[in-house]
């Protein structure tokens, strides 16, 4: 490649920014595809009980499955209040 | 015991049939009996392609519908005595292809053939995804291009989950990649997408490269297998691919942009 070609190739070439949108989408498409079905079913039922004891907020959750060759993690992230902003729910 | 190979791709016109018509020839030249399936129900074209759409007498739904026999039904080619061509129905009849009949056919094919070139629609109905059912091989003929990539990576995920080795968990189906239409002067100026863009996005074994050629467009005039053509780009990049899928070590070629010397230009050479 001589140095021509090194400025004909530049980042702003057609062809990197087909690369940069195709490796973005198919990413997404891929960990779109391996989700299981029930995540958002069990991401709404976990949600419930929670805010039987702690108020959190509908966003305050969120339920991600990552896969490798040997194991499936299932990984449960509850963002809750500060100290202050927490208002116990009230048990009978 | 045939090996059982699909040709697919998602989106239409990336060259699934023309790879079909090559590989199928290619693997009968080198002695193999082979077989080549045209799934496309409705529009029937691997007939046109192998240049024998006159010699078609009953086709692969007559054998699914048993109004045919097998042997009826396949068109052995004039140039190869290894080679057979099982024509798709002209029918308009979408579920004329079943599962059970898709399999008994390509199990009755298994018991006298070495290889069974599956040559998948496009898009992802039912002939699509019954060509990848029964496989154990996939050649996914890709073009250096976004929305090509984009389907072939859909491909791989469904060949992942509903093909019958997915279903099963036997050991999946083997992948490959085949980037067809390839042009390495658009390459080097930055205006398609490389051999190693598309491979490091797919992460797919590379089984080759096609060159953008006339030779396919003549190929298909005549309806020869441009893998005939020996003296053409595409016809040897065929050949290659054929070789590599037999476990012979080939290194790839037409991959760097060649400048046509003086000479060249002048006498076309």
């Amino acid at each position: 490649m001589n140095l021509l070609d090194y400025f004909r190739k530049s980042r702003h070439s057609s062809a990197s920014i087909a690369k940069e949108r195709l490796q973005i989408l198919v990413a997404h498409e891929r960990a779109a595809r391996n989700k299981p079905d029930y995540l958002p079913k069990l991401q709404k039922e976990l949600l419930e009980v929670i805010r039987k004891y702690v108020q959190v907020d509908l966003d305050a959750i969120s339920v991600t499955m990552e896969q490798d060759d040997k194991r499936e993690v299932l990984e449960l992230n509850i963002v809750l209040p500060d100290d202050r902003e927490r208002k116990p729910v009230q048990q009978f | 015991m045939a090996r059982i190979i699909v040709v697919t791709s998602g989106k239409g016109g990336v060259g699934k049939t023309t790879t079909s018509a090559a590989i199928a020839m290619g693997l009968a030249k080198k002695g193999h009996r082979t077989a080549v399936i045209d799934f496309d129900v409705g529009l029937r074209n691997l007939d046109l392609i192998m240049g024998c759409e006159r010699r078609v007498v009953y086709d692969f739904v007559n054998v699914i519908n048993e109004e045919a026999s097998i042997n009826q039904a396949l068109i052995r080619d004039k140039r190869s005595e290894n080679l057979f061509i099982l024509p798709a129905s002209q029918t308009r009849d979408k579920d004329s292809l079943t599962k059970e009949g898709v399999g008994r056919v390509l199990g009755a094919l298994s018991e006298t053939f070495d290889y069974v070139v599956c040559d998948s629609p496009a898009g992802i109905e039912k002939g699509a995804t019954l060509a990848m059912y029964y496989a154990d091989d996939a050649i996914i003929v890709t073009n250096p291009e976004v929305s090509s990539v984009r389907d072939s990576d859909r491909m791989l995920g469904i060949l992942a989950s509903k093909s019958r080795r997915a279903e099963t968990a036997a050991e999946p189906i083997k992948e490959y990649l085949l980037l067809t239409r390839y042009s390495p002067e658009r390459v080097r100026l930055g205006e398609m997408l490389s051999v190693n863009d598309v491979q490091e996005i797919l992460s797919l074994h590379l089984l080759g490269v096609i060159p953008d050629s006339k030779a396919v467009l003549n190929a298909s005039n005549a309806g020869t297998p441009v893998i005939l053509d020996d003296k053409s780009d595409a016809g040897q990049a065929y050949a290659d691919v054929v070789a590599r899928y037999l476990g012979e070590e080939v290194p790839h070629r037409f991959i760097e942009f060649q400048k046509r010397t003086l000479f060249g230009r002048l006498f076309g050479g």
